[in-house]
């Protein structure tokens, strides 16, 4: 038995949002804009996909399929790059960020297809396009937490680098301790959402089967599933990134060189 | 008996410089702000990009990884940066003989980096280095920090580490008085040229 929601109810949940912007604007925190349109691409974007959603899963056409995949992650990729508060160079960016997610996720996604789920067709498109969107959702988190967090600090301790270089570390030495930071950024939602499963939060996926009537014990091996393989897809994603970054913030000399990897 | 050889050196609109800096003497540069003096250690470092040749003995810059190239050719510069809590942790051993000839007793170790000033931060900068054992130091207004008798101490202090390891040392700095003290050669950096001065 589902309640539904009226108009009304969403207008109460839009008008907090509101309230946050205007708060935010009167405080100089600068994050007004970025939310109002964030708040009203979930609401389009939503809209339209629930449409559509049952006419994809009735679709069993492969190469259907990989479309909407290869433009999941795309989008995911160019999110990633939003995010950065230092720009990442064009083509290349998006060539680092769609490339980790790759790995991150859709390898990850083909792997528990294969050998875990082993649905007839494998690309069923009812458990292939959810854990695809559920795995990038998240490993996007982590990815855009880690490379901000490398492009941040790598230039704000630009002297730091520099000073280790000069007294003959080797380029990896010399930002090792910030590779260190990113990966810590990256890594903290699914380590802080694994911690607190089923003691502080319950994981959504699992509620809704619980709900829907699925067996309790069933949906919680899907949950722990699901959570073990974000885990494994951020710490991959979040270590290619770090990897390709910190390879290209030095030149061939071991000199700090952001000109080739910013805009 | 280390000889470091530069030819041909060009950098940004620098150059092109040619100089012999010979064991245990140090060859002293001037120059206005600007007029590439740091650029010109930091090529010889392998920090900025050059053309020509540099020459240590007989192996060349470009022929061997550029992290070992600078613990050989090692650069002080003006600003130093530290990136632990204390002094300790950024050094592996150190003499208390090397402390005192710089004015420092044992438990400077200990200090916290906040509250180390700008000349002792140089002092310290020195011994940090030197840990590699350089064959050539890099010197960037190394006393321009320190009072007299903290900058005697640091002469005094290179001058016998060059005659130690017969190392060789290239100083810039903006005091001639000084400059005529410490070193054999003086240049200075005129609009990307080194002229010499005696």
């Amino acid at each position: 038995m589902l309640i539904e929601l009226s108009v009304f109810d969403l207008a109460l949940a839009a008008i907090l949002v509101l309230l946050l912007g205007v708060l935010s604007a009167s405080m100089r925190l600068g994050i007004t804009r970025q939310l109002y349109i964030a708040a009203a691409r979930t609401t389009v974007q939503l809209l339209l996909v629930g449409l559509v959603l049952k006419s994809l899963f009735a679709s069993t056409s492969i190469a259907f399929i990989l479309l909407i995949s290869v433009i999941m992650i795309s989008v995911a990729g160019w999110e990633i790059l939003s995010r950065q508060k230092r720009k990442l160079k064009g083509w290349w960016g998006f060539g680092v960020s769609t490339g980790s997610l790759f790995v991150s996720s859709f390898l990850i996604t083909l792997l528990c297809l294969f050998a875990v789920i082993q649905a007839d067709p494998w690309y069923s498109p009812q458990y292939a396009i959810p854990l695809l969107g559920m795995l990038l959702g998240n490993t996007m988190t982590g990815i855009a937490l880690g490379m901000d967090r490398l492009l941040q600090n790598a230039w704000q301790q630009r002297p730091v680098i520099e000073q280790r270089l000069m007294l003959g570390q080797t380029a990896d030495e010399s930002i090792a301790d910030i590779k260190r930071e990113a990966m810590r950024a990256g890594m903290i939602p699914i380590i802080n959402s694994m911690a607190a499963a089923g003691l502080v939060s319950l994981p959504g996926m699992m509620t809704g089967q619980i709900l829907a009537g699925a067996a309790p014990v069933e949906a919680v091996k899907y949950q722990i599933l699901i959570m073990f393989m974000i885990t494994a897809g951020t710490g991959l994603g979040v270590i290619s990134v770090l990897w390709l970054i910190s390879k290209r913030l030095f030149d061939e000399r071991e000199r700090l060189c952001f000109k080739q990897l910013l805009k | 008996m280390h000889l470091l050889n530069i030819k041909d050196l060009t950098f940004l609109h620098c150059g092109p410089i040619s100089l012999q800096v010979k064991a245990t003497e140090i060859t002293g540069l001037s120059g206005a702000s600007g007029s590439g003096k740091s650029l010109f250690l930091r090529a010889l470092a392998d920090l900025e990009a050059h053309e020509g040749n540099i020459i240590l003995d007989e192996l060349n810059q470009q022929s061997i990884a550029a992290h070992l190239w600078r613990q050989k050719v090692a650069l002080l510069s003006t600003e130093t940066s530290w990136w632990f809590d204390t002094v300790a942790e950024h050094f592996e051993a150190l003499s208390e003989d090397d402390l005192a000839a710089l004015g420092f007793s044992r438990d400077c170790m200990q200090w916290s980096i906040a509250r180390l000033s700008s000349g002792e931060k140089q002092r310290l900068g020195l011994l940090r280095l030197l840990q590699n054992e350089p064959e050539v130091l890099l010197l960037d207004e190394p006393t321009a920090n320190l009072d007299k008798y903290n900058t005697q101490l640091f002469e005094e202090f290179v001058k016998l580490y060059l005659k130690d390891k017969s190392a060789c040392a290239i100083w810039v700095g903006h005091d001639l008085e000084q400059l005529k003290r410490v070193s054999v050669n003086r240049y200075v950096m005129v609009e990307g040229e080194m002229l010499n001065v005696d």
